[in-house]
């Protein structure tokens, strides 16, 4: 019966898998349309974002090149720079205030509250609307004739004032404050569901040592919940760099172009100021902004896992 | 921290109660502009412009409803946000559906047929999960025209799926990991094969994760706005943009009430499923972060 | 004809080499057992056999029939997982099912089937519950039936009872056992459980580093280990290693035991166990290896007829079993295990004088490792 060598493979002739011909491409087979999507619509579009910003197109795409030219009128662009600068101003205020009220509220919740579950879905709602909802709604509270101003006013406090949203060196805080709004409370079921994965043990071993419970909760339990930061950070960095509905909801970018972010810049520039150029350049620089945040956080979550 | 345990003395009983006052005050910090919202929607334009933000209507009324359902004007047209509301649905039910599936099979082959290169075709596409879309908005709207699909429905669900299988399969590619493979293996050695171990195997273990996809999917393509307004006509809008439309639209007196029925409108869905599902919402949220 | 034939198959994963040239040929209705530490390959061959991972070189033939290059589906075998891998939205009849429904076996036929398979194991009461309405024992139970619905040529079991607690492992091993006795079944077995080994199989290979060190039968691996790894990982308590000096006694050879006092420990070498390369190794060091149960407590009675050599040591600790008492005690430089009856009433402290049978004592070579004699 061995020599029936004639059926069998010669050594070289090698198959990945011991499957017949068509099972053992069939996965592939069924992840190639996704991969060609992805190559294109995301790595082909990104490339052509580039290519784009390396033209004079205005109205319409043309391919007539002027190198970084486009980059260049965005450095000297004031607009771009108050983007920028209300970017950072947003971004760092809502990533910071998130994870303070986050943190919290989730230590708090952890305290054995009764209605928890009550309590976690109230903070967690604004999460399932949309930033448009969110920016209507907060434009309505922060209205000063009619809104906030007005009910704290109408309380005989005449001389209360909140009109943040018509200052032009404020209203860029009324954004954090809707976005915070929003999005506190995923950052608090974040903490929540990183305290209850720690373990129990650590903390009775903490209390038998004699420490109080701040100081388990800051010295033994955040330590725990660094990875948790971590994610949050990110999340809500990226959050912050794509924001675009809030702002054309709530401020319309307005007063002026006070509140401008790159988002409301790039779309306002590529679809309605007809500079199709700038807008490509301004939107390369926003993914230049989101791979520096990206990359680095990957690369410590691939090193972690070598190691771990 | 299930069990730690308190003596109950008067400054722990302060203490306690301190706790919940923070608690219920941060309570009312998110549940108020709900409830103010809903309120002036119920209220008559002339008891907003008298009354303050939490008075109770007086005479509570679903005019500014209907107003805004069925004849607001949002930009040029003065039809409502009714119309647009089912084109959400008409544009999140089929992204949805094939976004899912597509998600599915991927997050299959991804685990229980690993080739070599196939982290790398993962980590590939993972990537469209983190740029901002911002960056292909441009090739998208010419794409769309070459496609002959531009400002269509069909254009917008196109958009969706496009840039929502990053999602789906990273959800089920995490969920299949946990999956044992010796159940794949089981299968083969009985003779089954790709599709039928998926469908067989697979598919009637992945209820919670479909659950997650449908829904993460769900709310981030219903409250979608850039690919809305930027690739929508005026027939096509999904419902978040006629509602940014019917808020700044300047035609006479601000009808904040009808501003706020039609917020409602635009938000219902989404806290529908909230309310109804909150457990799977979290999990879709925080399955981004917390990567398997 | 061998109903399983493993010619020289390798298996590298990159630069890795995880089965290093393996042959291995058993007969119908053989019980083979892979046995090795954790990460020797025995899984990885075990897929390999079944088709679940591609085999880097070499073949395997399957009652003669070279299915290298077949699919799982197309080899006619049935696996036993550790994890028992039962589909968790099936009922157990749909389970035991499944693999008879995929090859096309009509309904009524696979509806015997699974009634045959069930009273044989037990399990008809279970029949229309879902796996994890299950207890692990009947979980095992389910695993083994769906692999027994198939009537494959070949069985493999990987690691079947490594999830069951003690007792129910020792009664699984028994069915096993009497179900192979009884349907004379072709079945390959993966433990890392040396009992199991020993108990359950007709022939042992015992792997380490993606290499086979010794294929015999369980007595064969037991009494006569080709090295000091094999000897070591088969029997537990395990053998003692003791290091020694191999010496000339008049002709025949000695073993010299240094001691941490002046005196030496001296054990000689029975004449009947002579290697013929003993001789080039005088004055080396050498690897005494004896069992536990190659000790015995002196009896007074027997004293004249009993053979072995006597020595004297003080206990360390005493270990009662129940069946039988294992006692540490000093031994030259080191501690060494000695098994000896229940009833044997030292105390720890105390002197006690032991029986040492060299006639079954084991020679290593100190370097290699390999069995002198």
């Amino acid at each position: 019966m061995k020599n029936s060598s004639a059926i069998r493979l010669a050594p070289g002739a090698k198959r990945s898998t011991p499957s017949g011909g068509l099972q053992a491409w069939l996965p592939r087979l069924v992840l190639a349309p996704s991969v060609a999507i992805s190559l294109f619509f995301v790595y082909g579009f990104m490339l052509w974002t580039f290519v784009l910003s390396l033209t004079s197109s205005r109205m319409l795409p043309s391919y007539d090149f002027v190198g970084f030219g486009q980059y260049a009128r965005l450095m000297a662009n004031e607009r771009w720079w108050v983007a920028s600068t209300n970017l950072m101003i947003f971004g760092v205020l809502f990533v910071a205030v998130c994870l303070v009220i986050g943190a919290l509220l989730a230590i708090l919740l952890d305290q054995k509250i009764r209605q928890e579950g009550a309590l976690r879905t109230i903070y967690l709602y604004p999460m399932a609307l949309s930033f448009i909802v969110t920016g209507v709604v907060w434009k309505w509270l922060l209205n000063p004739q009619l809104g906030i101003q007005a009910m704290v006013q109408g309380w005989g406090f005449e001389s209360f004032r909140f009109d943040w949203i018509v200052d032009p060196d404020m209203a860029i805080y009324t954004l954090v404050i809707a976005a915070v709004w929003q999005a506190s409370g995923f950052v608090m079921a974040l903490f929540l569901a990183g305290l209850r994965g720690i373990d129990d043990s650590i903390i009775k071993a903490a209390q038998l040592d004699g420490a109080s419970l701040p100081r388990i909760y800051l010295r033994v339990v955040m330590p725990c919940l660094r990875p948790v930061v971590f994610s949050a950070v990110m999340i809500l960095a990226h959050i912050a760099i794509k924001s675009f509905d809030l702002v054309v909801a709530l401020t319309g970018g307005g007063p002026g172009y006070a509140t401008d972010l790159p988002a409301t810049f790039m779309y306002a520039h590529a679809f309605t100021r007809a500079q199709i150029g700038l807008g490509s350049a301004s939107a390369m620089l926003m993914l230049g902004g989101v791979l520096a945040i990206l990359i680095p956080y990957l690369y410590s979550e691939l090193r972690s896992r070598k190691h771990g | 921290m299930a069990n730690v345990i308190r003596r109950q003395t008067p400054a722990a009983r302060l203490g306690r109660g301190l706790l919940y006052g923070v608690l219920i005050l941060a309570a009312l910090f998110y549940i108020l502009p709900l409830v103010v919202m809903l309120m002036t929607s119920v209220k008559p334009l002339s008891e907003i412009s008298a009354g303050s933000l939490l008075s109770l209507p007086q005479n509570p009324t679903l005019a500014p409803w209907t107003k805004a359902w069925g004849e607001a004007c949002t930009g040029m047209r003065c039809d409502g946000v009714g119309g647009y509301f089912w084109n959400s649905f008409a544009i999140v039910i089929p992204a949805v559906l094939i976004s899912t599936t597509i998600g599915a099979l991927n997050g299959y082959a991804l685990t229980k047929w690993r080739f070599k290169g196939s982290e790398l075709v993962f980590a590939l596409m993972l990537f469209g999960c983190f740029i901002p879309f911002q960056v292909v908005l441009l090739p998208m709207a010419q794409t769309l025209g070459w496609l002959g699909i531009s400002s269509s429905r069909a254009g917008l669900i196109l958009v969706h799926v496009v840039f929502g299988i990053a999602f789906t399969t990273l959800f089920f590619r995490n969920f299949y990991v946990g999956i044992p493979n010796e159940l794949v293996s089981a299968a083969k050695l009985d003779g089954a094969g790709f599709f039928r171990i998926f469908w067989r195997i697979l598919l009637p273990v992945s209820a919670p994760i479909i659950v997650v996809s449908v829904i993460w999917q769900f709310t981030q393509i219903w409250n979608d706005f850039l690919f809305g307004v930027a690739f929508s006509a005026h027939n096509t809008q999904p419902v978040t943009v006629a509602l940014n439309n019917l808020v700044n639209t300047s035609t006479g007196v601000r009808e904040y009430n009808v501003d706020m029925a039609a917020a409602m409108i635009a938000a219902l869905p989404t806290l529908v499923v909230y309310v109804l599902a909150g457990k799977y919402f979290v999990r879709g949220l925080t399955a981004g972060s917390v990567k398997g | 004809m061998a109903a399983l034939e493993i010619h020289n198959v390798r298996k590298e994963f990159g630069s890795e080499r995880v089965l290093k040239d393996v042959s291995i040929s058993i007969d119908s209705g053989e019980f083979l057992i892979l046995v090795g530490p954790s990460g020797c390959g025995k899984s990885t061959l075990m897929n390999a056999i079944a088709g679940l991972e591609p085999v880097t070189s070499g073949n395997i033939y399957i009652d003669g029939e070279d299915v290298t290059w077949r699919t799982p589906a197309d080899r006619d075998i049935a696996m036993v997982f550790q994890s028992y891998a039962l589909y968790p939205s099936m009922t157990v009849r749909q389970n035991i099912s499944f693999g008879l429904e995929m090859r096309k076996v009509p309904k009524p036929d696979r509806e015997a089937a699974v009634e045959r398979v069930a009273d044989l194991l037990q399990i008809t009461h279970l029949l229309d519950r879902k796996p994890a309405q299950l207890s692990g024992g009947q979980r095992q139970r389910v695993a083994m039936g769906r692999a027994l619905a198939r009537e494959p040529k070949v069985y493999l079991f990987d690691e079947p009872l490594s999830n069951l607690d003690a007792k129910l492992r020792v009664d699984m091993r028994t069915e096993i056992k009497k179900l192979h006795q009884r349907l004379g079944t072709t079945i390959v077995y993966v433990t890392h459980d040396q009992v199991e080994a020993m108990t359950l199989a007709d022939c042992i290979a015992v792997m380490r580093d993606g290499h086979i060190l010794q294929l015999g039968t369980p007595d064969e691996v037991y009494n006569n280990p080709v090295d000091m790894f094999v000897a070591g990982f088969m029997g537990s308590p395990s053998m003692n290693f003791i290091r020694a000096t191999l010496e000339d006694n008049n002709g025949g050879y000695q073993l010299c035991i240094a001691t941490p006092g002046e005196e030496e420990l001296v054990l000689p070498w029975p004449e009947a166990r002579i290697a013929p390369d003993m001789a080039e190794r005088l004055n080396q060091p050498v690897i005494l290896g004896l069992r536990p149960e190659h000790f015995s407590e002196e009896d007074e009675r027997l004293t004249s007829q009993a053979e072995g050599t006597l020595l004297s040591a003080s206990v360390a600790v005493v270990e009662p079993t129940g069946a039988d008492i294992l006692l540490r005690l000093p031994l030259g430089e080191q501690e060494v295990t000695a098994r000896v009856g229940p009833k044997c009433a030292v105390v720890a402290g105390e002197r006690l004088a032991l029986r040492v049978d060299m006639g079954r004592a084991i020679l290593f070579d100190a370097e290699t490792e390999q069995r002198i004699a």
